[in-house]
């Protein structure tokens, strides 16, 4: 397993390898509809993802029509758009050429120390974006607004279009590469003219995932004051008893995902990027840098001095500042269990729903399989604030035990993360040569036994790797865990939220740092796991 | 197994995809308890589909599939895959990578309990030449190798029919035989109906006792592989399964001779009340003597193709539009430009 198990959209996943296609194009798996075993989860799953978009439905249009239509075209909205838009636009150009360019110097070049390098620049993934803006907000205060919100969110997300692309990078054939050269390409015009269009899909894929995160985001656009959608949501929320208003902004958030979604599945295409032809691949031989060396050296070392070391460092400097009277080992520990804790659960549940649902998404097409797919993504361009209220929404009506329980706010973990999931077993999937099933059926197996012997057991080790991704954003999560933890229940981030609302930076660095300590060691295995 | 278990039946089958083009169109087939039969044809002639749908893994449109009398296929019956006996060998042995290569073969042997299961993985990978292999994982193997344990794989729960989804072509041409005589002594032994798919004319011929040539959905022919060879059913099978001379002929008056412009040729089969048509011959039946025999036929020699074994001499002569193959055995006495004569052994087809 080598595939975006993290962000890598499935579309990155380089086809399960070059063997000869094992089906005709318009040919399922043995019938035409996923079996009901995995048909009836995968519905489920699905629509537990959408309950946020029943909530806003019922929520935007209580007061009919007009009155929503009124907040959307409002003057005020229409600059959030522009606001919103453009944000998100300028980060995910600039995380396109942070990540494709060190992804082909980790795989493709003689880079010293290249598979440390490989790892380094996963760990942004295990540094929230509200921990970032406020170290970078508590040593130069100027970078507040639009430039400050844009480097931060670029560097915390990057490795989503990273990790993909390396993936894809290590799928292609060299034989083709060289193919473009023997036929009288230059190294530049054979990038570009071969390479870069088979990493389209993991490169869409993962920008995808850099826009709804942007889209998303809360915690870095309210701490370096930038208003977004997000923020303008909560100040509504927070505002008023009037849900209304946030409700229909809400809604214009949902179809700017939906929009995003579809532009990914338009690139993704029906064109195949297996190889043709039987054979293991060779590995590449890597590119000599000459003397191109240091400044690709000084270049991942300034990415990972940004994004990594300057958030520890200011970090560690308030740490140093702070004095053993500011901080509370008791509190400290207590919440950086409940945060294990809390996001164990979020995970194991998250991969559970995601199972079915990426298995259907890898090995069935037609409508249905998509609609499946892309309902499973609906909650996550959602910021967490809309998808906690919902929850406590329906909660409160239908199932008010849960209500201010922990249940519930794992639920939100997997209505947000969802999609993180589904993407890392359909591309676990994919990886497994579907004609390995087709003969386990042909020794007498039933499809549920084929599942169970083979399916899963040759995806596992990518859907463990899709677990930890979702670990390591349930332990990161703000905005819903904020409005959903029981009272008396603190995670690292709530803590950390606390404390530097108030202002006190020296008390919330060892938060932070516990945090980013935790959601480390996950990210190193996943950055490993890939190399 | 008697001659009689395990026949493989197919009537009628047709099968479209969604985009409407049809892929089989009214097949045919029947293969004798304990044969090896070769499904020969180019690639898209709905070979890859027949056998997909034999294994269950398609649902045909119409037709009916038959094995060892048991419906596996037909109106309103569709047996899972799971339920037809049918052992399959993909392309590349498709063995599962997380298992090694005892609990791949042993992988379909759930009716036994663990001492039968070892004994008869042991027999099996015994059968394909790999004792002792059962430790090692898939890929610790060579493709041959692999192939071979696909093969247990496959023949280990006692299949009443193995299909092979041309299995042989990813291995190099040296490898290749040897594995395929491997393959075809494996499946003697055990008595198997087999059903190899292939497009090598080659493979086809030396490894099957009986060949079906397929064309645009259809049995064009299915035959033992010398009365294949040596009497196809038209001239597109003859140029499929060989290399082929076709010649204008005129048939005498008692039907077993016939003359065409390399001088008489004897017929194989009575003309049937036919006066022309077009003769079929192979180029080994032609020999090459010195260009003034008398009542020879006269070429020159356009180029000559050397193989080690034999050559391939390539003349023009008058009277025949294409150019004409003749196989020589042994030293070569001529080259491009030359002149020399044709004489016709042995027996041709007529056709229409």
């Amino acid at each position: 397993m080598t595939t975006s198990a993290s962000g890598g959209r499935p579309a990155g996943a380089p086809a399960p390898a070059g063997r000869r296609p094992l089906r005709k194009a318009d040919e399922t798996p043995a019938g035409r509809r996923p079996p009901w075993v995995l048909l009836a989860p995968a519905c489920a799953a699905a629509l537990f993802a959408l309950l946020p978009l029943g909530y806003l439905a019922v929520r935007a249009f209580e007061r009919g029509p007009r009155f929503a239509w009124n907040v959307v075209g409002d003057e005020r909205t229409l600059q959030l758009l522009t606001r919103s838009l453009s944000l998100t636009a300028v980060v995910v150009a600039a995380s396109l050429v942070l990540g494709v360019s060190l992804a082909w110097l980790t795989v493709r070049t003689a880079l010293p120390g290249a598979r440390t390098w490989s790892v380094l620049v996963t760990l942004p993934l295990a540094v929230p974006s509200y921990v970032a803006a406020f170290t970078w907000l508590a040593s130069a205060p100027r970078t507040a607004g639009f430039a400050g919100a844009a480097l931060v969110l670029t560097l915390v997300s990057f490795p989503y279009v990273h990790l993909p692309v390396a993936a894809a990078l290590r799928g292609i054939d060299p034989a083709q590469e060289e193919a473009a050269r023997s036929l009288g390409h230059g190294p530049i015009r054979t990038f570009l003219r071969v390479t870069l269009p088979q990493l389209r899909p993991a490169a869409a894929g993962g920008a995808l995932l850099v826009a709804l995160y942007v889209l998303s985001d809360f915690g870095a656009v309210s701490l370096m004051r930038y208003d977004t959608f997000t923020r303008a949501i909560h100040t509504s929320y927070r505002a008023s008893f009037d849900r209304t208003p946030a409700a229909a902004l809400s809604v214009v958030l949902v179809v700017m995902t939906v929009a995003l979604v579809a532009a990914e599945t338009r690139t993704r295409g029906r064109a195949g990027h297996a190889r043709t032809g039987g054979g293991a691949a060779r590995p590449a031989v890597p590119v000599p840098l000459g003397p191109w060396r240091i400044p690709a050296l000084a270049w991942c070392a300034t990415l990972v001095a940004a994004s990594v070391a300057f958030p520890l460092g200011t970090l560690g400097y308030w740490l140093a500042v702070g004095n053993s009277a500011t901080w509370d080992l008791g509190t400290l520990g207590e919440a950086a269990w409940t945060t294990l804790g809390v996001a164990a659960a979020g995970a194991a549940l998250t991969t559970l729903l995601a199972l079915p649902v990426g298995v259907i998404a890898a090995r069935h097409r037609g409508r249905g399989a998509r609609l499946l797919e892309q309902a499973a993504y609906a909650g996550h361009a959602l910021p967490g604030i809309t998808v906690a209220l919902s929850l406590v929404f329906f909660a409160v009506r239908y199932a008010y035990p849960l209500y201010q329980q922990l249940p519930l706010l794992i639920g939100a973990y997997a209505v947000l993360f969802l999609p993180v999931a589904v993407a890392a077993t359909r591309a676990a999937v994919l990886q497994a040569p579907p004609v390995l099933e087709d003969v386990a059926r042909s020794l007498g197996r039933s499809p549920l036994r084929v599942l169970r012997e083979v399916t899963v057991p040759l995806a596992a080790p990518g859907v463990a790797a899709g677990a930890a991704l979702t670990f390591v954003v349930c332990m990161k999560e703000l905005p819903a865990t904020l409005l959903l933890r029981p009272t008396d229940v603190d995670t690292l981030a709530t803590r950390l939220w606390t404390e530097t609302g108030s202002g006190s930076f020296a008390a919330a660095a060892p938060y932070a740092a516990a945090l980013i300590l935790l959601a480390a060691v996950p990210s190193y295995l996943l950055g490993r796991h890939r190399t | 197994m008697t001659d009689h278990g395990n026949e493989l039946r197919i009537e009628q089958l047709t099968k479209s995809y969604s985009s409407g083009a049809p892929v089989l169109q009214g097949l045919d087939l029947t293969v004798p308890g304990g044969t090896l039969a070769a499904v020969l044809g180019p690639s898209g002639c709905g070979k890859t589909t027949l056998l997909r749908v034999i294994a269950g893994f398609l649902r045909a449109d119409t037709g009916t599939v038959t094995l060892d009398g048991r419906t596996l296929a037909g109106p309103g019956v569709h047996l899972p895959p799971e339920r037809r006996r049918i052992g399959i060998v993909p392309q590349e042995g498709a063995l599962f990578p997380h298992l090694s290569v005892a609990r791949n073969v042993a992988f379909g042997l759930t009716g036994l309990d663990s001492g039968g299961r070892r004994r008869r993985t042991a027999d099996m990978l015994d059968l394909v030449g790999l004792a002792g292999y059962g430790d090692r994982m898939p890929h610790e193997l060579s493709g041959g190798q692999q192939q071979r344990v696909a093969l247990a794989r496959a023949l280990a729960p006692r299949p009443a029919l193995v299909l092979l989804d041309e299995p042989f072509n990813a291995l190099d041409s040296a490898l290749r035989t040897g594995v395929r005589a491997d393959v075809r002594s494996a499946l003697r032994a055990t008595g198997a109906t087999a059903l190899l798919v292939t497009h090598d004319q080659q493979e086809a011929l030396s490894t099957a006792d009986l060949v079906a040539v397929v064309r645009q959905g259809r049995v064009a022919q299915c035959d033992t592989p010398q009365d294949l060879y040596r009497r196809p059913a038209d001239p597109w099978v003859a140029g499929f399964v060989g290399d082929a001379v076709l010649l204008p002929a005129t048939v005498h008056g008692s039907g077993s001779t016939a003359t065409t412009p390399l001088g008489t040729v004897a017929l194989a089969a009575p003309s049937e009340g036919r006066s022309t048509g077009t003769v079929v011959l192979r180029p080994e039946q032609l020999q090459l003597t010195h260009a003034d025999t008398e009542e020879a036929v006269r070429g020159t020699v356009r180029d000559v193709f050397y193989y080690g074994h034999d050559a391939k001499v390539t003349l023009s002569v008058q009277g025949v539009d294409d150019p004409v193959d003749v196989r020589v055995a042994g030293p070569l006495s001529v080259g491009p430009g030359q002149e020399a004569a044709i004489r016709v052994t042995g027996e041709a087809t007529l056709h229409p």
